[in-house]
């Protein structure tokens, strides 16, 4: 966004309206989930997004930690988003930074919307998103993979929260962010939805963009967000699914 | 008011009241409390200003120091924006290392300022690649009434709008000059009280709602940064009014932070 003094900054949108990937401006990455990816995890889940990599672990209900956070009346739902050192081109240095900690806040938000806290009073739901690969979007990928990690440790929700970043880049409302478009792009957009009630639980933007591109950034995130869900529910189905007996019943 | 834990029945108050449209203080849905600004609080600071929105009061001050630009924007100058919650503002805050709550607010002012490009970077560079000024945007929340965002940035924006380089100090020019502000973004915080919506939440309010909703706009009519937080969910159409709302309550709260009138 507006890198100050930056140079060589490449065409983010040719005049046929195809990106720097050669995707339309509605269009995905390539979007791949495995449920259960880890082993000693009550719950996890694998999000391979275009370039990027993610894994997210679930442990819990389980006790609180530290103890003075518990909550007579509710599981407290803990994030720690955190980026690999090695995950993007020039090493990071490990721990949690500011970006990390405002990350994990406004995920753990976004869960304690959607996830039925009071049937766990006294406990808490630790959430680890491990980025291992980063290309723009990590946040999202992150919130995908918790939440399907969430469903694979049998945590009770109202939904799933597929995430997903709309941005400007080249002048053009596009979907899902790649890196070089958040780099050079004008906007980024990243939001979660509930899909049963249309509603958004995570909404955070940086850039410039009109009230008429907001408008149009908006509903093509909604849009963009309902295709991840089937990706996630077919996850789940690919994990749990039975296959049926012999005489067709599962 | 203002206490460790909000009781269950200021909570369901405080959601009845929204219900009708109506508000413990009196406030409509769309009434910000009483605005008001000091810029020039201290004079240690070569900018400041002291913000206070009802009974929250946050101070911004600005510091400039020559230093080294970042290796990749060689021709820029540097600007840092942090938050303090000391614990002398609210029973809620403790002495320790910043908290997620602190970062949020110092992250979210942050950027609204430089996405709505407030201050020409570039005019702070001094020679490429090795000398420029780095501004430090402090902001210390010191009576916290809620809203704390919104009060921040205007502190910020106050501060910066008022603020000296102090370029014969440092012996890089043969006089101070003042910072220029190209562009004054303005931060309009909601929240979510049932199904109603309304701006500049008290710290009761905030603590009754599902869902804050920032939307930050500059005087050339965009949307330079938004962040929901807490918990709570909005509708597109939700954010889209809410949008419309924080242009309207933009300009005025510009004129505000330029200008430093009550």
């Amino acid at each position: 966004m507006g890198s100050v003094g930056a140079k060589d900054v490449p065409v983010l949108l040719s005049p046929e309206g195809l990106r720097i990937d050669g995707r339309r401006v509605n269009e995905l990455r390539p979007i791949k989930i495995t449920a259960g990816a880890l082993k000693h995890a009550d719950g996890s889940a694998f999000v391979e997004w275009g370039a990027n990599k993610v894994m997210a672990a679930v442990y819990g209900p389980r006790e609180v930690h530290p103890r003075h956070l518990q909550q007579n009346t509710k599981a407290v739902i803990q994030c720690k988003y955190n980026m690999a050192a090695f995950s993007v081109d020039e090493r990071k240095r490990p721990g949690l930074d500011r970006r990390s900690q405002e990350i994990s806040k406004v995920i753990a938000e976004a869960f304690e919307s959607v996830v039925f806290a009071e049937e766990f009073p006294r406990t808490s739901i630790d959430i680890y998103i491990e980025v291992l690969q980063a290309n723009a979007g990590t946040r999202c990928a992150g919130l995908v993979a918790a939440s399907v990690a969430l469903a694979d440790a049998g945590i009770p929700m109202a939904d799933l929260l597929p995430a997903v970043a709309v941005g400007k880049a080249g002048g053009a409302i596009v979907l899902d962010l790649k890196k070089e478009e958040d780099n050079f792009g004008e906007a980024d957009l990243p939001m979660a939805l509930v899909p049963q009630s249309g509603r958004l639980v995570l909404l955070q933007m940086e850039g410039h963009m009109t009230r008429e591109e907001l408008a149009t950034a908006l509903d093509l995130g909604v849009q963009g967000c309902r295709g991840i869900y089937e990706v996630m529910k077919q996850a789940l189905r690919d994990r749990y699914a039975v296959a049926p007996g012999p005489d067709g019943a599962a | 008011m203002s206490g460790e834990v909000t009781a269950e029945i200021l909570t369901t108050h405080v959601l009845d009241l929204a219900a009708q449209g109506k508000r413990l203080d009196g406030r409509g849905p769309d009434d910000y409390r009483k605005i008001s600004l000091e810029p020039g609080f201290v004079s240690t600071a070569d900018g400041s200003a002291l913000a206070r929105l009802g009974d929250t009061a946050v101070l911004a001050g600005i510091k400039l120091e020559p230093g080294k630009p970042f290796p990749d924007t060689p021709n820029a100058g540097v600007l840092t924006t942090n938050a303090e919650l000391v614990p002398l503002s609210s029973p809620i805050f403790e002495p320790g290392p910043p908290q997620p709550g602190a970062i949020e607010v110092s992250r979210v002012v942050d950027r609204a300022i430089r996405a709505a490009e407030a201050i020409d970077l570039t005019r702070l560079c001094v020679t490429p690649g090795e000398k420029s000024w780095v501004c430090y945007v402090d902001v210390h929340v010191l009576d916290h009434g809620g809203n704390l965002i919104d009060a921040a940035l205007l502190a910020a924006m106050g501060a910066l709008s008022h603020a000296t380089v102090p370029a014969k100090r440092f012996g890089i020019a043969e006089s101070d000059y003042p910072l220029e502000v190209l562009h004054v973004p303005i931060e309009c915080t909601f929240v979510r009280l049932g199904e109603a919506i309304v701006v500049d939440p008290t710290f009761d309010e905030e603590r009754a709602s599902q869902g804050r909703l920032t939307v930050a706009t500059d005087e050339t009519g965009r949307i330079v940064a938004m962040q929901k937080g807490l918990v709570g969910a909005f509708s597109p159409e939700d954010i889209k009014a809410t949008v419309e709302r924080a242009f309207q309550h933009g300009d005025r709260l510009r004129a505000i932070a330029r200008d430093g009138a009550a």
